[in-house]
């Protein structure tokens, strides 16, 4: 029979040579006749080994990485095909790996098991379960399995979902209704999304058929950023399966009930992140952000009532139907019910995907989990949720990942990136660049983020260069208060938060 | 991005590629396999500078008089997203990430290196039209920072050595093709 090897497809392990390690891998079977079955599978979440390959055996699969394409002659004389320990790299069983053990991975508990595009395999574990019992329910009893669940939108503002999918339910069944998913994970830090797209983007179609019954829409959009090439090309795939099975086009599973699905692809802009200015890209228009109300709920993509949501809000949907939303809530804390995706990034030396459920602590996060900076040096800050979102001191990394607890704080969770500084990081230039930002991605219709960004920067370069420092950094506080309390959105309302959070926590960096 | 390649392979591949890389028809048949969609305007832009490789000016007019837009409406669209450009590029784009997770990982210092190596600042195409640079805020390849793409190929770890490897293997096959 022949041997499974798995050399991982997604992004960063594409980043790090994987198709050239599958290739060499083959070429070495070929070589030596050994018959190999190559699955590219998608990626575990443990980025700092890839590529992560990995190869079945009676006991299970074992690892080996991060695998260089220099390293696979050695690899395959030192046993790689029979799954032999004899080389450096060698890992052992993979599931055993404590940091793939100490998670409870609900939403991506099939990454980098399977085949990505394969349907047999995503039904083989678990797949399709939600969407089969959705079925068989009630549009109001899937929204309110969703309600349930305690589930609240995973792309930052944790609004609960299930409300949000009531009001659409709620709005006249006789109209087109839409589903739109926002796959503009623009957020530095943050990879979450693109691990479901490229590793499980068939948990992304379910949930979103399911969203689609629950609230009478037979069209559904995913918004997805053109920096991500290999994203796309695996949904566009991931699609045509689906609709190839069944599962997608005018008659979902002979339910008598339509869900069709694209992908749009964005244009490079970060505010079209921001639900309305998303819909109105989505139209083929500038991505201006639009005032609220009227919710998007009601009135969203051309007019209609529409679900936007983010893609770990729709992923964390199938488990939830399959499971029960009760099974959800049980994990979490507080307000904060599942479990959270987070990424951890930046200076650290095993990054990668962690879900665990709310209520870890940042510190667990960075140590247990991260086992310190990838310089070796001390860390000095960590920035949690993205751009808008402030740096985190030392003294802070107790706080519990919870929505409330951050809040409290003056900090966010966002969409869950975690970016981490070591101490030759000049906070003042982060500051800096925070502004810098605003100026390059503000869509320009409110004037607090507009020019708001652009005289923060010219301030901070005052204050950086000595210049009339106290009245300064006056202007600098009053500038971010007038962004924060006067923009449109987001993007000019948060964009001071890591300053503010600078000028709190590293005023010397500020001023050096 | 491969359509662009053969183009400036057409025109030599040196210097400014000549305005003939592009024709009506062209536009035409792009925007007529589109145009039925719901908001076609980004999938149409999309479809255009894959094919040409970038908007050409005289291409807005086509677009909005298909489209029964005006032509300030298609030229807002463009102007206001960075993926779309309105001038030709070289035969590779490469995007550097400036976004944070990056920045904690060296970005700045290999940002100003491979604007020193190739020559150029952002927006900016090399003498010999082999590359063009642009920065990018983050291409979610965070955990192994920093990041840079080519094409659409993306590189971890990117360090100023890794980089000159990586421009030098780039440049030697495109010599090859000619």
């Amino acid at each position: 029979m022949a041997t499974s090897i798995y050399v991982p497809c997604d992004t960063t392990a594409l980043s790090m040579g994987a198709d050239e390690v599958a290739r060499l891998i083959e070429y070495h079977a070929g070589a030596r006749g050994v018959d190999i079955e190559l699955v590219r599978n998608g990626s575990r979440g443990l980025c700092w080994l890839e590529p992560l390959v990995e190869i079945g055996t009676a006991t299970g699969r074992i690892g080996y990485g991060p695998v260089e394409p220099d390293d696979v002659q050695a690899l395959v004389d030192a046993g790689l095909f029979d799954g032999k320990s004899d080389h450096p790299l060698f890992l052992g069983p993979v599931s055993d790996m404590p940091y793939l053990k100490h998670q409870q991975r609900l939403t991506f508990s099939r990454i980098g098991i399977t085949d990505p595009l394969s349907i047999d395999d995503y039904r083989a574990h678990g797949g399709f379960e939600g969407l089969d019992k959705a079925m068989a329910m009630t549009p109001q009893a899937i929204v309110d399995e969703v309600k349930s669940s305690g589930l609240r939108g995973r792309g930052g503002a944790a609004f609960p979902t299930g409300i949000k999918w009531q009001t659409v339910h709620d709005e006249p069944w006789q109209q087109q209704k839409y589903i739109v998913c926002n796959a503009d994970e623009g957020d530095s830090g943050t990879f979450a999304d693109r691990l479901v797209m490229e590793c499980d983007p068939f948990m992304l179609i379910e949930g979103m058929t399911i969203a689609g019954l629950a609230v009478g829409a037979t069209r559904g959009y995913i918004y997805l950023r053109s920096e991500y090439p290999v994203a796309h090309r695996m949904l566009d795939e991931a699609i045509r399966r689906a609709e190839g099975g069944g599962y997608l086009g005018e008659d979902v599973r002979g339910s008598g009930r339509a869900f069709h699905l694209d992908v749009r692809l964005a244009a490079g802009a970060y505010i079209c992140g921001e639900e309305t200015s998303l819909l109105e890209s989505l139209e083929g228009k500038r991505g201006l952000v639009r005032a609220k109300p009227p919710l998007p709920a009601i009135k969203g993509l051309f007019g209609q009532p529409t679900v936007v949501n983010n893609v770990l809000s729709f992923a964390a949907v199938p488990f939830i139907l399959d499971q029960g939303g009760r099974a959800y809530a049980d994990y979490g804390m507080g307000k904060s019910r599942g479990t959270l995706p987070i990424q951890l990034a930046g200076n650290i030396r095993q990054g990668g995907l962690i879900e665990l459920a709310f209520g870890v602590s940042l510190k667990q996060i960075l140590e247990d989990f991260g086992g310190g900076t990838f310089t070796g040096r001390p860390m000095k800050a960590v920035q949690v949720g993205g751009p808008l979102m402030a740096y985190m001191p030392v003294s802070q990394w107790d706080t519990p990942m919870d929505y409330e607890a951050f809040a409290k704080l003056g900090a966010g969770i966002g969409h869950g990136g975690v970016v981490v500084f070591d101490d030759t990081v000049d906070m003042g230039a982060q500051a800096r660049f925070a502004m810098e930002f605003c100026t390059v991605e503000s869509c320009g219709k409110c004037t607090p983020c507009r020019i708001g960004s652009v005289r923060g920067v010219e301030v901070i370069d005052r204050i950086r260069a000595g210049e009339n420092r106290e009245a300064n950094l006056a202007l600098l506080e009053d500038l971010c208060e007038t962004m924060v309390e006067g923009s449109l959105c987001a993007m000019g309302g948060m964009t001071p938060f890591p300053v503010q959070s600078v000028m709190k926590h590293f005023p010397d960096d500020l001023t050096a | 991005m491969h359509r662009s390649e053969q183009v400036s392979q057409q025109s030599g591949g040196a210097g400014v590629p000549s305005a003939g890389d592009w024709t009506p028809d062209m536009i035409r048949d792009e925007v007529d396999a589109l145009k039925h969609l719901p908001g076609a305007l980004l999938p149409i832009l999309h479809a255009v500078q894959n094919r040409v490789g970038y908007i050409p000016e005289g291409a807005v007019a086509i677009i909005a008089g298909m489209l029964q837009q005006t032509r300030a409406e298609v030229h807002g669209v463009i102007s206001f997203y960075h993926h779309f450009r309105t001038h030709p590029v070289g035969s590779k784009v490469i995007h550097v990430c400036r976004a944070e997770a990056c920045q904690a990982m060296g970005g700045r210092a290999l940002e100003a290196h491979i604007k020193a190596r190739l020559g150029v600042d952002y927006h900016g195409t090399t003498a010999d039209n082999e590359f063009t640079l642009e920065p990018v805020y983050c291409l979610g390849n965070c955990a192994c920072a920093p990041s840079i793409r080519v094409n659409d190929d993306i590189h971890g770890r990117v360090t100023p050595q890794k980089f000159d490897r990586l421009a030098d293997k780039l440049t030697t096959s495109a010599l090859d093709i000619r």
